[in-house]
């Protein structure tokens, strides 16, 4: 899936995570975190996030993501949104990627 | 060296005591005497009015190295531990410790007081914000003593802690020290922990922003403990001091948790008539006294007493008769408040009559039932109600762990996870109540009953209670939120906490 705008997914409510998905001017994807459970599921957190734009074949982005504990359920439903709408594919699901 | 609930205690700890290690709730024995304040005299044509709170440091003779004390009955509505610290800042006094019943948000200008070496100690119940943060960080060389409500009665009973002056704001006060919780600028009802500090400190000085004619009776601190009064604009905050009515939720889980809760205590052995009992101000915990009223009414049972930190239901409930007495350490509304000087049976009591473990029997001891909430509980039903998730200071011990010892029935109400926060644990991060004196865990996914308590099983089991263990409870916790990363800490010690007998729980560490 290829980015072609910035997307973005989420508020900023509690049990809630805000992803903005935008092009990488370089190679790779690169995740900026603040969360307020950093402590205890800041890895976790990159993880899901990482494993869910592998999964819809989404390179080269730079995500910034703004977490009020989310749970990862709710995480991937964001990730998954901005790419679409980054990728101006959200009218035209490929539910094979799921 | 472990203590009895697996915590490791230091041998020594820089600034504190020596140290006794918790083994059980009621082991350690109390040896001696009370402390008490030296004796004084006050001639007749003596004024104690003064112009400002630096002329009453300067006559109490406040120096280096000295504790002081305040109460927290203005909450974060507070405007008097700022000033009398600011002052004696301005005075050039270092190296005090601070002995305040607790902290709140407002308090947070004591950090650069800190930084400056003017508050070198810390003994309080609970801190807040960024004050928190900051001692967590590592803030101040000496760690912070925490202590219960009933454990810091205790230990200045006991002489552990030593006020040099009580700085005590007092909503009205006559020139001659005889102060009450209700003044035409600002209430907060019962003086309760500020009465101890009345009666042990060696000096005392009443700050009011109402000052009235005298006598000023019946009085909370009455004029044999005061040495002087000193006029100020304002004691804090009037809307932060105590909010209008404590409101019911209306959280659907907050109200599930409440009436399973209430259904655990009106199938126990202690729902009869007469019955006493204590809730915390949280949202479920409020909100049981509604369903308990129903079923009260149902049965026509009255509550001989109600304890604790009152509300605007439990004086709903005296007004209707449902309750006979309130019993008042502290107000938590503005209802609350009122009802204090209004209801003849509604009365003020100190902290050391409400809960202190070492003498001749606290109101506590009396309680059938008490309903508190928690940040965290682990497998063993230890509660933390003081470090958050992430190992920060954020909370205050209060009450919880002596009512959770006192009371016949101890009843944790808590949603399993808050947003991605497990509520139930393996470990909690640090123990305020130890887990042999809590009874029942309630959470909107089930009801734990701790193994010690089979009599409680055995009377609330097949009543259509989702009755499950305690490891089943972490479990679908973990299952929700995943497995949360252990918090990482350094070796120093921040903070202490006390048990209420004066033993040590835990330890909190400075956070990495």
């Amino acid at each position: 899936m290829k980015i072609v705008k910035t997307g973005m997914a989420g508020t900023m409510e509690s049990s809630d995570i805000n992803i903005t998905i935008e092009k990488n001017q370089e190679s790779g994807i690169k995740i900026y975190l603040t969360s307020s459970v950093e402590k205890q599921f800041g890895d976790q957190i990159r993880k899901v996030i990482l494993e869910t734009l592998e999964q819809m074949k989404v390179n080269d982005v730079v995500v910034r993501a703004v977490d009020r504990g989310a749970l990862d359920c709710t995480i991937r439903a964001r990730v998954q949104s901005a790419a679409m709408r980054g990728a101006m594919s959200e009218n035209q699901i490929d539910w094979g990627l799921f | 060296m472990k203590n009895s609930i697996g915590r490791e205690i230091p041998e020594n700890i820089l600034g504190y005591r020596e140290v006794h290690k918790y083994s059980s709730p009621f082991d350690k024995k109390p040896l001696g005497r009370r402390a008490s304040p030296p004796l004084k005299q006050v001639k007749p044509d003596d004024s104690k009015l003064l112009s400002n709170i630096e002329e009453a440091i300067k006559k109490v003779g406040l120096k280096d190295g000295m504790t002081i004390s305040f109460h927290h009955h203005f909450r974060s509505g507070d405007y008097i531990l700022n000033m009398v610290i600011d002052t004696i800042g301005r005075m050039g006094i270092k190296n005090i410790t601070i002995a305040p019943s607790s902290l709140s948000n407002i308090h947070e200008p004591l950090i650069k007081h800190i930084e400056n070496g003017v508050i070198t100690g810390i003994h309080t119940s609970g801190v807040r914000g960024e004050l928190a943060n900051e001692i967590s960080k590592g803030l101040m060389e000496k760690p912070i003593v925490i202590r219960s409500h009933g454990g810091r009665a205790r230990a200045i009973e006991a002489g552990e802690i030593k006020i040099d002056v009580a700085f005590l704001g007092v909503p009205s006060c006559d020139e001659y020290g005889n102060a009450k919780g209700k003044g035409q600028k600002s209430m907060c009802g019962s003086l309760g922990y500020a009465i101890v500090d009345a009666k042990y400190a060696d000096a005392v000085v009443a700050i009011t922003d109402d000052l009235v004619p005298y006598p000023n009776i019946p009085a909370s601190i009455d004029q044999t403990s005061v040495d002087y009064v000193v006029e100020v604009d304002c004691l804090g905050d009037s809307n932060r001091i105590a909010s209008g009515a404590t409101r019911f939720t209306k959280n659907p889980k907050e109200l599930l948790i409440a009436e399973y809760a209430s259904r655990v205590i009106i199938n126990s052995q202690y729902f009869k008539n007469g019955f006493s009992f204590q809730t915390g101000s949280g949202g479920s915990s409020l909100a049981v006294t509604r369903f308990l009223k129903k079923e009260m009414n149902l049965r026509n049972y009255r509550a001989r007493f109600a304890l604790g930190g009152i509300t605007k239901p439990m004086v709903e409930m005296y007004e209707e008769g449902l309750i006979e007495n309130l019993i008042d350490v502290q107000s938590f509304d503005l209802v609350a408040a009122e009802s204090i000087s209004k209801n003849s049976n509604h009365y003020e009591i100190d902290a050391s009559q409400y809960a202190n473990p070492h003498n001749r029997g606290c109101f506590a001891n009396q309680l059938d039932v008490v309903v508190l909430s928690a940040l965290e509980i682990d497998k063993d039903f230890n509660v933390n109600v003081i470090t958050g998730s992430d190992g920060m200071i954020r909370g205050a011990s209060g009450g919880h762990s002596d009512t959770a010892a006192s009371a016949k029935l101890s009843i944790i109400v808590a949603p399993l996870v808050r947003g991605r926060i497990p509520t139930v644990v393996d470990r909690v991060n640090t123990v305020i109540t130890p887990g042999e004196t809590i009874d029942v865990l309630v959470t909107d996914r089930g009801i734990a009953v701790n193994p010690r308590r089979k009599d409680i099983l055995e009377s609330i089991k097949d009543k259509g209670l989702p009755i499950v263990s305690i490891e089943t409870l972490k479990e679908s916790a973990e299952k929700i939120v995943g497995k949360p990363k252990s918090i990482e800490y350094e070796d120093r010690t921040v903070a202490v906490v006390e048990y209420r007998d004066g033993s040590i729980e835990d330890v909190i560490k400075q956070i990495k």
